[in-house]
């Protein structure tokens, strides 16, 4: 600050700019009240009656103050100075500012300089003039270190070369003036197609975006309030679509997409990250994977409509057979009777009751013997059903009772037993009782030799009975497993006999284990060879048929999954070239299975028809399934308690 | 993380081996496998020693800040390792039209990395390339005019273009700030970014090549003295205001060779053997009707309120020939005023226009992009502003038979093949709403029909009772009517049904298959059919019961 010429000569003790121009004192005896407490905060005295200590070191006492608010606001009204007074902290006195003094504020407060006679626009003094002088300015005389070379230069200098020598320090590199972008494809080679080229999978483009993502998509496109639910729960990777159709009425209003930068960020991890494979994707025709077979009209005669129904069981028919003139029907049920129809009419023509379920019947193949073996619980009935012709079945008396004991009693394993009176009037000639329960029983083609299987666990399970001489033999030593059913071959002789999974073969007169044959079923149910002997069908409750070609090999030749559930049993028709099989789902399937006489020539497999009629009872559809010796019909039994005939 | 640069700078991939379990040592955990011989290729790259050198660059860098050797730090700065990846693009795409099919993610990557804020997340180099990247090829596509198809999705704005005969696609964010994720690697999308820099730029010079362009672009000397004037002195130096002009996307491109008004070369005509007169007339007119789509707006005056998105409208309509300008203080390079009295169409987005003037069309944004895509500029009623507008449709669906086809898309087609469906479907909806008329009368008069038969059968039941007919009744045999036709159908189907028995095992799941994925679309085109069918009504009913409220 520039002290107003004015006041030259007076010392500032204090620093206040202000009072810095030393007011002539109001009172003259006190003559220099100068406070000597140098530049401190004046709060600090603000306790203290005094405000510091004058030159001589007395306390400087601050005026007394004693007018109130009032006084004070008496005196602002009506002292004229009352502006121009000002409290001089240092003494704690009032000033009256001067008029010189009111005038310099004023001037400070404009931003001018305090002294008025000071002209800022001086014209300049060029102390140093622009013109060169011949003499220097100083006489000094030049330093020798001004003359000889720098030590510590050299030293630097020197460091530097060393490392540019050793290579630590490289020359700056020229600027590469190359243009950024050139023609790169100028000149296309061929031949840098190299094979990485071709075995390069280029990554799939990304989805292009459908109707539903429009910002105003069709209205079908929005989802409603349930589909938006079940998007929102579904995991993020399973949703059909990747955002929720949204409508806005105009662009205005479409805001920004949040996951735009995740999007990217995913492309770019899936170029990086996903392994690349060519698939190549299934274009087929789906009519191009049917199979061609011939149509199913040009392989006439089959069944194809139900035509007769057998009522009379009151509970499920378990089992089915017919006599060989294709005359009379046997069936055998749950409900303790054996019932016998008439084909063409379905008149019940006799009831046998036997006091017990019927797991199985047959009828003799032999065409002069009319006798069923009929199978309930631990005993096999020869029931002599007196039907047809008289004089055939008193023949078949005849012959039963021209049984003349051996001499000598050989130990059997079964016990032949003679009807009484009361059984011999409904039918029954003779009883094999066996020691444990019989789940069935075949005829061999000749009708003399029947086979049954008991359920047992034993080697006891096949036995061979001899009718005419009232004779059973064990042919096995050893239990192969849990036997399901036995088939004599109609030409050989050979034995069929299933377990669980296999189909054994044993050859009778050699007395040996021929073939054994996979049937790749869990559970074989049912078994039934072709008239020619060559080929085995075998049903499984596993709801599959497998198809044997006895020449071919030992696995199954065709296995068929026709049925939806377990299948229960399986036939073949004497004469033509067809088998059914019957299964829980209510249904027959009738196939033409075509044996050519060719051995180059493999079985022609071709289902037919499907045959419903059956109602489901206690879970259970079809239990047996049976031809007609000479028409191609086709019966079946079912749980319902009824037998079908289907022509 | 060298290795991954690696791997995305030279487009390396895992594979999947073909037994898995051999080579994850008898696991099946999932992992990723690559190739030796990809490993191999890439240890043989020569910027991996570049990668060295960088990374030895920065350690010592780091050293002399820690020691504060300043001139050291100058010194190593200088000698900034640098390198370029304009080897590996030649080798990743031997041709030139490799690099344009897989065109496709490095825009939309650098339209994306071009609208990032300056700050943070990447360099602003790379920023700035993008951008410049991104305006130089929105220059070429309006120079070669090859725009095809443009689509406002919700995600942002698809654009395809056909460059060379490849279509590119590439989308762009919609014009806001964005909501920075925290889990996105942005070390990962820079790297790509910088690969698809290199790529991009290469390719922009090729292209403008092609159509012997200036590269870098050049704005036109003619319209750049016309733009000069208008934005006046003081806006900002010219090497900044360089890209934002270019940017503007109103102006056209120098030419390295001056164009000679070229009279669209002819195409002879060459009679490939084996190609009949009609396949000729089909390619030709496909070219004819291109060649139409390519001057759309030709002619065309537009002005874009400040509302509309500038860029996306500008290049559009650009594209297809139109002149478009916008508010002096919007951006620079606009070419005319609001007030121009040749403007034909005016781009507005607000619910209403106030001071209208006569002689253009007001519209909303939507009618350049639905005109763009049905090649035809669309009739303009329905776009007036604050008018419900028409569904915007996706011009990327390409619907096959039996696929579902939205009204609105079947409307566009019967138009583009020249007929007029407006008028037939308002005489329709007049029609119909006769037809309900009708059906009201009807109605009626069946109601007393019916009373009448009541009052028949009534009279008959007192006749019979009176008489006490016995209780024995004749009742006449019903002629059973063969339908031969349907006979023969249940036949075919069985016949079909028992060969699809004798399927293989594995023929038959996929039988299964096709047959499943066949019906779930036929199920899903009825269900959109009906969900678009009871919309229909609904929004008939309301109409008609708004109707009543006026009439009555």
């Amino acid at each position: 600050l520039l002290t107003p010429p004015g006041t030259q000569g007076c010392v500032c003790l204090t620093r206040c700019p202000l009072l810095s121009p030393h007011p002539p004192l109001p009172s003259a005896p006190l003559q220099d009240i100068r406070n000597t407490v140098g530049n401190i905060p004046m709060e600090w005295y603000q306790d203290f009656p005094h405000v510091g200590y004058d030159l001589e070191g007395k306390r400087i006492y601050k005026p007394i103050r004693n007018k109130d608010e009032l006084d004070m606001f008496l005196e602002k009204m009506e002292n004229p100075d009352y502006w121009r007074t000002v409290q001089d902290k240092m003494t704690g006195a009032d000033i009256k500012l001067t008029d010189e003094q009111v005038d310099l504020v004023h001037r400070l407060q404009k931003g001018q300089f305090g002294d008025v006679h000071f002209n800022p626009y001086e014209p300049a003094v060029d102390f140093f003039t622009h013109e060169v002088m011949i003499h220097p300015v100083t006489n000094r005389p030049a330093d020798k270190r001004s003359f000889i070379p720098s030590l510590i230069e050299k030293e630097k200098v020197s460091k530097l070369v060393h490392a540019i020598k050793m290579g630590w320090i490289k020359p700056r590199k020229p600027k590469d003036d190359t243009p950024t972008y050139y023609d790169l494809w100028a000149h296309e080679d061929p031949n840098s197609i190299l094979g990485r080229h071709k075995m390069h999978v280029p990554a799939p483009k990304m989805k292009l975006p459908g109707h539903e993502e429009s910002y105003n998509p069709p209205p079908e496109y929005l989802l409603s309030e349930e589909e938006k639910l079940a998007w929102e729960q579904q995991e993020p990777a399973e949703r059909k679509l990747p955002v929720v159709p949204q409508q806005y009425r105009c662009l205005r209003a479409v805001p920004a997409y949040a996951r735009f930068i995740h999007e990217r960020f995913e492309r770019c991890l899936d170029l990086y990250l996903c392994p690349r494979q060519r698939k190549m994707r299934v274009n087929v025709d789906p009519e191009d994977l049917i199979p061609k077979l011939p149509k199913p009209r040009d392989l006439q005669p089959f069944p194809t409509t139900q035509a007769l129904v057998y009522r009379g069981h009151t509970s499920l028919v378990r089992c089915l057979s017919i006599s060989p003139s294709g005359q009379w029907l046997v069936s055998g049920s749950d409900d303790g009777t054996v019932r016998f129809w008439e084909v063409c009419t379905a008149r019940c023509m006799k009831t046998l009751t036997v006091g017990g379920v019927v797991k199985s019947v047959a009828w003799n193949p032999n065409p002069t013997v009319c006798l069923v073996a009929v199978c309930v619980e631990q005993s096999v009935l020869l029931v002599n059903p007196c039907l047809g012709d008289k004089l055939l079945y008193g023949a078949t008396d005849q012959l039963l009772e021209s049984y003349a004991a051996p001499e000598e009693e050989r130990v059997q394993p079964v016990q032949w037993v003679t009807a009484t009176v009361e059984e011999h009037s409904k039918g029954v000639r003779l009883l094999v009782q066996h020691s444990k329960a019989v789940k069935q029983v075949t005829w061999h083609g000749k009708g003399d030799y029947f086979a049954s299987v008991v359920s047992d666990n034993s080697n006891m399970q096949v036995l061979i009975h001899q009718t005419s001489k009232r004779w059973s033999q064990n042919p096995f030593r050893k239990s192969k497993g849990l036997v399901q059913c036995v088939l004599f071959h109609p030409i050989r002789p050979y034995f069929f006999v299933a377990t669980q999974r296999y189909v054994r073969v044993y050859n009778l007169l050699k007395q040996e284990l021929t073939k054994k044959l996979m049937t790749n079923c869990k559970w074989v149910s049912s078994m039934a060879i072709h008239p020619g002997g060559d080929n085995i069908i075998c049903g499984s409750y596993d709801s599959k048929l497998a198809w044997f070609d006895l020449d071919l090999s030992t696995r199954p030749y065709q296995l068929l999954r026709h049925h939806k559930r377990a299948l229960r049993s399986v036939a073949f028709h004497r004469h033509y070239p067809l088998f059914a099989s019957g299964s829980d789902d209510g249904t027959v399937i009738v196939c033409h299975g075509m044996v050519y006489n060719d051995l180059l020539q493999n079985p022609l497999l071709v289902p037919v028809k499907v045959l419903k009629g059956h109602v489901m009872t206690l879970d259970l559809g079809v239990l047996d399934v049976l031809f007609h010796p000479t028409q191609p019909w086709v019966f079946s039994s079912g749980a319902d308690g009824t037998v079908r005939l289907y022509t | 993380t060298v290795t991954r640069r690696l791997c995305i700078l030279k487009g390396i991939y895992p594979h999947e081996p073909k037994h898995k379990k051999k080579v994850n040592k008898g696991s099946t955990a999932p992992r990723t496998f690559y190739l030796l011989k990809d490993i191999k290729f890439l240890l043989h790259e020569p910027i991996v020693n570049k990668f060295r050198e960088y990374k030895v660059f920065v350690r010592k860098l780091r050293k002399a800040y820690g020691k504060s050797e300043w001139s050291t730090v100058d010194r190593l700065k200088d000698n900034k390792p640098s390198y370029k990846l304009d080897h590996i693009v030649k080798e990743r795409y031997p041709t030139f039209v490799d690099a344009l099919r897989d065109l496709d993610d490095a825009l939309s990557m650098c339209f994306l990395f071009s609208t990032f804020p300056r700050t943070g997340k990447c360099h602003v180099q790379t920023i700035q390339l993008c951008r410049r990247l991104t305006v130089e090829f929105l220059n070429y596509v309006i120079a070669s005019r090859s725009l095809r198809k443009v689509f406002l999705s919700i995600k942002g704005i698809y654009y395809q273009a056909e460059v060379l005969g490849q279509p590119v696609t590439w989308i762009t964010p919609y014009t806001f700030a964005h909501d920075h994720p925290t889990d996105v690697d942005y070390r990962v999308m820079a790297t790509f970014t910088e690969f698809y820099t290199t790529l991009l730029g290469f390719v922009n010079f090729r292209l403008y090549q092609s159509l012997n362009l200036l590269y870098p672009p050049k704005i036109d000397g003619q319209t750049d003295v016309e733009l000069k004037p208008s934005e006046g002195k003081e806006y900002a130096m010219d090497s900044e205001s360089y890209l934002e002009k270019l940017s503007a996307l109103s102006a056209s491109l120098a030419r390295v060779v001056a164009p000679t008004h070229e009279d669209e070369a002819e195409m002879d005509e060459f009679p490939v053997e084996g190609e009949t007169a009609e396949q000729m007339d089909t390619r030709k007119k496909e070219e004819e009707a291109l060649e139409k789509h390519k001057k759309l707006f030709e002619g065309l005056r537009f002005f874009l309120n400040r509302e509309v998105p500038r860029e996306p409208l500008a290049f559009i309509i650009r594209c297809f020939g139109g002149q478009v300008s916008w508010d002096k203080s919007l951006c620079i390079g606009a070419t005319y005023d609001v007030s121009d009295p040749s403007i034909t169409h005016q781009i507005v987005d607000r619910p209403q226009v106030e001071r209208q003037v006569v002689g253009r069309y007001y519209l909303q944004p939507q009618w350049v992009f639905d005109s763009v895509n049905a090649k035809l500029c669309l009739p303009v009623a329905d776009y007036f502003p604050g008018v419900l507008l028409p569904p915007h449709l996706s011009p990327f669906v390409t619907e096959q038979e039996g696929d579902y086809v939205p009204p609105e898309k079947l409307k566009l087609l019967a138009m583009q093949r020249g007929e007029n469906p407006e008028e037939e479907s308002e005489e329709e909806d007049e029609e119909e709403e006769e037809e309900e008329d009708d059906n009201d009368k009807e109605e009626e008069e069946d109601e007393s029909e019916k009373e009448e038969e009541m009052k028949l059968k009534k009279m008959e039941e007192q006749k019979t009772q009176s008489k006490k007919a016995l209780p024995v009744k004749v009742t006449a045999g019903k002629l059973r009517l063969e339908d031969k036709q349907r006979l023969e159908q249940e036949q075919q189907s069985e016949e079909k049904r028992l060969a699809i028995m004798m399927m293989k095992k594995r023929e038959k799941y996929l039988y299964k298959k096709i047959m499943f994925g066949k019906k779930r679309k036929v199920r899903e085109a009825n269900k959109l059919a009906a969900k678009r069918k009871a919309h229909d009504t609904a929004l008939r009913e309301e109409r008609k019961k708004s109707k009543k409220a006026r009439r009555a």
